[in-house]
C-alpha cells in the first residue's frame, strides 16, 4: 500500500532532519517560549505588584458603579446586543466582491461574503476579512494636512473653491488626476463630469498589481477591449501557466468555490476535474493541482507555445524551443492529447506575469478547444473614459507641464515602478492633492493629504468581473472624518450631488423607470447585487493574424541562468499592493506555502541556493535593470531553478507601527518597462542575516500519516483504501466511565482536503469571530501564535519537485478527550453535545492540557496580548465571545457562541430543533472551497453525517482513541497515467 | 551532646501548627460568610439619575414590565428603555413635575440618561433574557417584586451556584409564558407540577454544562 509509504513533510529541515528541527520536535512550546521576556526587572515586578495589591485593597471595598446609557431615540430595528446585517461590497484590485456585515449595536465586528454576489458566491478572502480590523486601525489617517502641519476640510474647501475655478486653471491644461483601478460607475460619471468641466485635464490610472497584460492580450486576440469570465464548474480539465487563480492572482475567491464543486466526490463513482499547473513559484494552484510542472517564468511562453503546436496551431518558430526541457516538451504532448479529448470541457488560462502575446494564445487555444460559452464566457464591458499610463503622466510631471495633480488613493510614491523615480517628480508639481487611507509615502510627498473614508464607512458602487454592479452601503459614520474619492471630485468640480448618498443614489434612480426607482434600490441594497447590470455575453473569434505577429515580433527571453536569474513579481501574501502593511491580522497569517508571518523573503529553488551559496535567512543584495534591494532568501521546495520569486508591498517606512519596516521592499527592482518578470537579476550575499518567522516547523506530528491521499484510480479499484490504510484502532481501554452520545444533538465537522486550496480565509475568519489577538514576530519566533485554526502544509517527494497538501487542523473536539483528564482545576470539560469546553474563568495556566494534546490545538496567552488597545481597536471585538486574559488556555470552540444563539432562537420560534445548517461555524462561513461542514452527525439526514460516511473520511491519529468529531475527507488526486 | 531544641518543642510546634491551621480555617469561613454575594450583591440599591419609581408605574398603574423592557423577548439584554418610551406619556403627564427635567433634558438634547446597573454578572457570563422568558421563568424569579420597589433592589445573590440550583431543578420555576410578568401570580395548586407539565409540552432542558453560560 503506497499510503503508509509517502513520507510527508513540512519543511527542508524536516526532510534534513537537523538537530533544530529535531528540538522542536520534542518541546511542547520551543525555546524560550515559556520565559518572562518584557524589560521590566524583579524588582519592577515586585513594585507593581505592591502597588495593584494595595490598589485592590481600596477597590474591593466599593463595588464599582456600572452605568447603562440608553439611546435616547431608539432606531426601530436595532435593539442592543441583537446583530444586524448589511450587505455591502469590498472593492480590490478593481473587482467587487458582495458582503455581509454583521453590525453590533452600530459597530461592524464580522465581515461575511454574500451568497448573491459572483464574486464571493458566499465565501470570503482574508483580505475582506481582515478589512474590519483596519477600519478601527487608529494609525489611520484621521486629519487633513497641509504642507505636513494639520489642517482641516474648511480650508481646504477653501482652497478647492478658489483654485479650482476651470477659468484660473486654463480648463484643466495642468491639472491630471491619479487613481486607484476602481470599477464603480458613479465616479466614472463624476470623472465624465469633470474632464468636460475641465477639458484639458487628463486622467491616469496606476494599480501595481493590475492585469494589464490579460487586457492587452484580449486586446491582441479579438481587437476588442473583452473580459474572459472563467466558468471552472464547467472544466473538466484545466491547464494554469503560471496563473495562481486560486490563489493571489485572483482578488476574489469565486474561482475556487467553483473549482472546488468538482473535487468533492464522497464516493469514487463520479467525475471528478483535473488541474495541470505549470509555474515558478509554488502556489495554491500548484499544491490543488493533480500535476505541477516547474518551469522559470520566461520559459513558460515557451511551454505555451509547443503546447499550442502539440494542439495543431499554426505557431511561428522563434527558435529557441531546444531551450525548452524535454519533461516540458512531454508535458505539452501529454497535456494537448489531455486537452483534445475534452473538448468543450477543457480550459487553458495565463497569469497576470505572462506577457499579452501568451494571454492573446491561450485565447487562440480555447477556441479551438471549443471553450468559449462553455468554460470561458466573453464579457462586453462598456467603453471606459480615456486615460494615460503612470508612465507617460511621469513624463509630463518631468517636463513641468503638471501644475495641479489630484491623487485618489492608492500610494504611488510608494508602489510606482522604481525606474520612474516618481517620488523626486512630485516636486515638479505645484498643487498635490492627495486623498488617502493613511499618512503613508505619497502623503510626505504631497502639498495637501486629505483622510479618505474606508469603505464600511461609505456610501459608493462597485461592479464584480462579470459587470455586476451592487452598491456599498456604509455601516458606520466616518471614525476619522474621512471623505470618498467621488466626494472629493464632487467637492473640486461642483457636481450637482455633494454627499456620497446622493451621488450614488443620484446615478442610480437615472438608469431606473421613476416610479420603480425606490423600489429598485431597496431591494439593491437588500440583496446586495442590482439586477441585470452584467456586461452583456460576446462571441468573438480570434484574430490569428494579429496574435502570431505578435509572437514573431516579441522574441521570448533568453533563459536564465544562476548569474543572469529571472525575478517573478507577486502580491504581497500580507499586504497585498502595500494597502494591508498595518493589517496585524493578515501579517500575522502564515503565508500558505511558505508558511512564513511579519516578512516577505525572496524565494527560490534548493539546487539554485545550493549553487548560489544560500540558505534560509542570508540577505542578499538584488540588483535589477531598475534598482536595488536587500532582502532575506527563503529556499521552496518545488520552485523552478534560476529564477527569484519576489513579493511586493512589504517594507513600508511610512506606515503604522505594526507595518513599519516589516519586510522588504520589491518594488525597488521593478521596472515600468517589464513589471512582471525582469531577466538580468543578479544577487550578491551581504553576510548579514534575517530571522523569518516561519510556523512551519512548529507542532509537528512527527511523520505519521496525517494526511491521507491516493491516486483516482488507486480509490476507484479499492474504495475501502481510506479507511484500510494504516490505522488500526486498538480496543479502547478507557480509564473513565465511557460515555455515550446517542441523544441530542452531537456537533461534528468534517474537512474535505480534496476542496481545500489552503487560502487562510478560516484563519481570519476565526480570529475575527473569536477575539483572537496578534502576538507579534517576536512571539511568534517563540511558537506563540493563537490561531485557533492553522491550515498545514505538507510536502511528499523529492525537494525539487514535491507535491504538496494543505491540512485546516482546529480542535477535534475529540470523546476522550486528552486534555480533559489533565486539568487540575476543571477547567476544560466536556458538554452532552459532545463539545470539548474551555472555561475561561475557570483555567489557572498549568498548560496541562495543552501538553497533553496530540493535535496541538491549545493555545495559551503568554501575555496580555489586548494591552495595548486602542479604544477604537477595542472596537472590533465580538461582544458574544469573552477576550481572554493573560496566563489563560484558549482553542477552537466550535464556535459555541453561534450554537447557543441558534438554539436559543429555535426555542424562542417555539420549534425547538435546530435544522441542519442553520448553524454555520465561522470557518465554515468563510471557506470559498466549502471544505468545511459543521453539524449534528445524530441526524443521519444532515450534510456532516453523509460526509462521514464517505470512504473518502478518516479520522486524524485514529489510532490514540480520541475519538475525534472532527473529521477528515482524505485527498485524491485525478492523475494523468501518461504522465506517470 | 545536648539537644538544640527541648523537649517542650515539639508540643510548642503541634500547637502552633494546629493554631495555624485553625486560624485559616477560621479566616476563610469569615472571608467566605463576609464576602458572600448574600451579603455583598443582595440588597444592593444604588440612587438613579431619575427616582423613577417601579412601585407607581408597574405596581399602582399596572404597566407590563415589557412595556419599557420591550426587548425581553427576542434579545439577550432587557435594557432600560430609550427616552423616547418614558416620553411617550409623560409629553402629556407630568409636564412640569421636577423629578422629570434629567429626562426632559434627555429628550430634547439627544443624550442619553446614565442609569446606574443594579443587577449585574461578570463579564464571562453570556445571561440570554429572551431564552428564561420565553421558556416561562418570570421576572420576579430573579429580580423579586419589582413592582413594589420604590428604589429597585437586588433581591437575589446572582451567583453561580444559585444559577444552576434552577438549571438543575426548573420545574418550581416555570410557569405559563402569558404569565411572565404578572408579577404576583400565585397558582392554585404546586408550581412544580404546573413546570413539569410545561417543560414535558415544550422540551425545556436548560443546560448545566460550561458552555450554556460561558464563551
Amino acid at each position: 500500500m503506497k499510503l503508509t509509504g509517502k513520507q510527508y513533510w513540512r519543511s527542508l529541515d524536516q526532510l534534513a532532519q537537523s538537530p533544530r528541527f529535531l528540538e522542536w520536535l520534542h518541546r511542547e512550546f520551543p525555546a524560550g517560549a515559556s520565559e518572562w521576556t518584557s524589560g521590566s526587572s524583579r524588582r519592577q515586578m515586585l513594585k507593581l505588584m505592591a502597588a495593584s495589591f494595595g490598589l485592590a485593597g481600596l477597590t474591593a471595598c466599593r463595588r464599582p458603579e456600572e452605568r447603562i446609557l440608553p439611546a435616547s431615540s431608539a432606531s426601530e430595528e436595532m435593539a442592543p446586543g441583537v446583530p444586524l446585517y448589511y450587505a455591502t461590497i469590498f472593492t480590490l484590485g478593481g473587482v467587487a466582491t458582495g458582503l455581509l456585515v454583521e453590525s453590533h449595536d452600530g459597530r461592524p465586528t464580522k465581515i461575511e461574503g454574500n451568497p448573491n454576489h459572483p464574486s464571493s458566491l458566499g465565501g470570503t478572502s482574508p483580505y475582506a476579512q481582515a478589512s474590519v480590523l483596519s477600519l478601527y486601525d487608529p494609525a489611520r489617517s484621521q486629519r487633513v494636512l497641509r504642507n505636513g502641519r494639520a489642517s482641516s476640510w474648511e480650508e481646504f474647501e477653501k482652497f478647492a473653491a478658489e483654485h479650482f475655478d476651470p477659468q484660473r486653471i486654463g480648463y484643466g491644461r495642468g491639472l491630471r488626476f491619479l487613481s486607484e483601478s476602481y470599477n464603480s460607475p458613479s465616479l466614472d460619471a463624476i470623472r465624465e463630469h469633470i474632464l468636460r468641466r475641465f477639458p484639458q485635464a487628463q486622467w491616469a490610472e496606476h494599480d501595481p498589481l493590475a492585469q494589464e497584460q490579460a487586457a492587452a492580450g484580449a486586446r491582441l486576440a479579438f481587437k476588442d477591449n473583452l473580459i474572459p469570465v472563467y466558468q471552472f464548474e464547467n472544466a473538466d480539465v484545466v491547464v494554469s501557466l503560471d496563473a495562481d487563480f486560486l490563489g493571489m492572482d485572483a482578488p476574489t475567491m469565486a474561482a475556487i468555490r467553483q473549482f472546488a464543486k468538482r473535487r468533492q466526490l464522497l464516493e469514487p463513482g463520479g467525475a471528478m476535474n483535473r488541474l495541470y499547473a505549470i509555474e515558478s513559484r509554488h502556489t495554491m494552484t500548484g499544491a490543488a493541482a493533480d500535476h505541477r510542472l516547474r518551469l522559470a517564468p520566461g520559459a513558460i511562453r515557451l511551454f505555451a507555445e509547443t503546447l499550442a503546436r502539440e494542439l495543431g496551431l499554426a505557431i511561428p518558430s522563434s527558435g529557441a524551443e531546444p531551450t525548452l526541457s524535454e519533461q516540458a516538451r512531454k508535458w505539452a504532448a501529454v497535456l494537448a492529447r489531455d486537452l483534445n479529448r475534452n473538448r468543450g470541457r477543457a480550459l487553458v488560462l495565463a497569469g497576470p506575469r505572462q506577457p499579452a502575446e501568451v494571454h492573446a494564445l491561450t485565447h487562440w487555444i480555447n477556441q479551438t478547444l471549443e471553450a468559449a460559452g462553455r468554460t470561458v464566457v466573453y464579457r462586453k464591458p462598456p467603453a471606459s473614459p480615456p486615460s494615460i499610463t503612470l508612465a507617460q503622466l511621469a513624463g509630463q510631471m518631468a517636463a513641468g507641464q503638471v501644475e495641479t495633480l489630484v491623487i485618489l488613493g492608492g500610494n504611488p510614491a510608494f508602489t510606482a515602478p522604481a525606474d520612474l523615480d516618481f517620488p523626486a517628480l512630485f516636486g515638479k508639481v505645484n498643487h498635490t492633492i492627495r486623498l488617502g487611507l493613511e499618512e503613508d509615502e505619497t502623503s510626505a510627498a504631497c502639498r495637501w493629504h486629505l483622510p479618505q473614508a474606508h469603505f464600511l464607512e461609505s456610501w459608493g458602487d462597485g461592479r464584480a468581473l462579470d459587470g455586476t454592479a451592487s452598491i456599498q452601503q456604509p455601516l458606520i459614520q466616518p471614525l476619522f472624518g474621512g471623505r470618498t474619492a467621488s466626494e472629493l471630485l464632487a467637492l473640486i468640480s461642483g457636481y450637482k450631488d455633494r454627499r456620497g448618498y446622493d451621488i450614488v443614489r443620484n446615478y442610480w434612480f437615472s438608469r431606473w423607470p421613476a416610479a420603480q426607482a425606490e423600489k429598485i434600490w431597496r431591494k439593491a441594497l437588500h440583496d446586495g447585487v442590482i439586477p441585470d447590470t452584467r456586461f452583456p455575453e460576446a462571441k468573438p473569434s480570434v484574430d490569428v493574424t494579429s496574435v502570431t505577429t505578435a509572437l514573431r515580433s516579441a522574441p521570448p527571453p533568453a533563459p536564465a541562468r544562476s548569474d543572469r536569474l529571472e525575478a517573478a513579481f507577486f502580491p504581497g501574501w500580507a499586504c497585498w499592493d502595500g494597502r494591508f502593511a498595518n493589517n496585524g491580522w493578515l501579517q500575522e497569517a502564515p503565508e500558505p506555502m511558505t508558511r512564513l508571518t511579519w516578512d516577505n523573503a525572496a524565494l527560490l529553488s534548493p539546487a539554485t541556493a545550493a549553487e548560489l551559496g544560500l540558505r534560509d535567512g542570508d540577505v542578499v543584495e538584488i540588483a535589477s535593470s531598475a534598482g536595488r534591494a536587500q532582502m532575506p532568501v527563503l529556499v521552496q521546495p518545488g520552485h523552478a531553478d534560476h529564477c527569484i520569486s519576489l513579493s511586493v508591498g512589504y517594507g513600508r517606512n511610512r506606515c503604522g507601527p505594526v507595518g513599519r519596516n516589516v519586510g522588504f521592499d520589491a518594488y525597488r527592482l521593478r521596472s515600468a518597462q517589464s513589471p512582471w518578470i525582469a531577466g538580468g537579476i543578479t544577487l550578491r550575499k551581504t553576510g548579514a542575516r534575517h530571522k523569518l518567522a516561519l510556523t512551519q516547523d512548529h507542532h509537528s506530528m512527527e511523520g505519521r500519516a496525517i494526511v491521507l491521499e491516493a491516486a483516482l484510480a488507486e480509490w476507484r479499484q479499492n474504495p475501502g483504501l481510506f479507511q484500510a490504510a494504516g490505522h488500526h484502532t486498538h480496543e479502547s481501554l478507557a480509564l473513565y466511565k465511557e460515555r455515550t452520545y446517542e441523544t441530542g444533538y452531537q456537533w461534528a465537522m468534517s474537512i474535505d482536503l480534496n476542496a481545500c486550496v489552503g487560502c487562510g480565509a478560516c484563519v481570519l475568519a476565526c480570529q475575527a469571530e473569536n477575539n483572537i489577538p496578534i502576538v507579534g514576530k517576536q512571539q511568534v519566533l517563540r511558537g506563540r501564535e493563537m490561531h485557533w485554526i492553522r491550515v498545514d502544509r505538507y510536502f511528499e517527494g523529492p525537494p525539487e519537485a514535491p507535491r504538496a497538501v494543505t491540512q485546516p487542523v482546529n480542535c477535534m473536539q475529540c470523546e476522550d478527550a486528552p486534555c480533559e483528564n489533565v486539568c487540575p482545576v476543571a477547567a476544560t470539560t466536556h458538554s452532552p453535545e459532545g463539545l470539548n469546553d474551555m472555561v475561561y474563568n475557570r483555567c489557572v495556566g498549568t498548560r496541562y492540557c495543552s501538553n497533553n494534546c496530540p493535535y496541538k490545538v491549545r493555545r495559551f496567552n503568554f501575555l496580555n496580548f489586548h494591552k495595548d488597545l486602542s479604544e477604537t481597536g477595542k472596537m472590533v471585538f465580538n461582544p458574544d465571545v469573552t477576550v481572554r486574559m493573560r496566563g489563560v488556555m484558549e482553542k477552537c470552540t466550535y464556535c459555541v457562541q453561534r450554537i447557543e444563539e441558534k438554539r436559543i432562537q429555535a426555542n424562542r420560534e417555539g420549534r425547538r430543533a435546530i435544522r441542519d445548517g442553520e448553524i454555520v461555524t465561522a470557518c465554515q462561513q468563510a471557506c470559498p472551497a466549502e471544505a468545511i461542514v459543521f453539524g449534528n452527525m445524530n441526524d443521519p439526514a444532515s450534510r456532516v453525517a453523509q460526509l462521514r460516511n464517505s470512504s473518502r473520511r478518516y479520522q486524524l491519529l485514529a489510532e490514540l482513541n480520541t475519538k475525534p468529531r472532527t473529521t477528515y475527507l482524505a485527498r485524491v488526486r485525478n492523475l494523468n497515467p501518461e504522465l506517470g | 551532646m545536648n539537644p538544640i531544641f527541648p523537649r517542650s518543642a515539639d508540643k510548642i510546634l503541634r500547637a502552633s501548627l494546629v493554631a495555624v491551621l485553625l486560624a485559616l480555617a477560621v479566616g476563610i469561613s469569615f472571608a467566605t460568610w463576609l464576602f458572600h454575594p448574600n451579603r455583598t450583591e443582595v440588597g444592593y440599591a444604588p440612587k438613579q439619575p431619575v427616582a423613577y419609581s417601579h412601585k407607581l408605574h408597574a405596581g399602582d398603574l399596572g404597566m407590563d414590565c415589557r412595556y419599557c423592557h420591550y426587548t425581553v423577548e427576542f434579545a439577550a439584554v432587557a435594557a432600560p428603555p430609550p427616552t423616547e418610551i418614558c416620553m411617550n406619556c409623560h409629553k402629556q403627564v407630568g409636564v412640569n413635575n421636577a423629578a422629570l427635567a434629567p429626562v426632559r433634558e434627555s429628550y430634547a438634547k439627544g443624550t442619553p440618561i446614565p442609569w446606574v446597573r443594579v443587577h449585574r454578572l461578570p463579564d464571562f457570563v453570556y445571561f440570554n433574557h429572551s431564552a428564561h422568558v420565553n421558556a416561562g421563568v418570570s421576572c420576579v424569579t430573579c429580580h423579586g417584586r419589582a413592582d413594589q420597589m420604590v428604589e429597585v433592589k437586588q433581591v437575589e445573590p446572582l451567583h453561580m451556584a444559585w444559577c444552576l440550583d434552577c438549571h438543575r431543578n426548573p420545574a418550581p420555576k416555570i410557569r405559563p409564558v402569558e404569565l411572565v410578568t404578572k408579577l404576583d401570580w400565585t397558582p392554585d395548586r404546586d408550581p412544580a407540577e404546573i413546570g413539569k407539565e410545561i417543560i414535558q409540552a415544550k422540551g425545556i432542558s436548560p443546560p448545566t454544562d460550561c458552555s450554556g453560560c460561558h464563551r
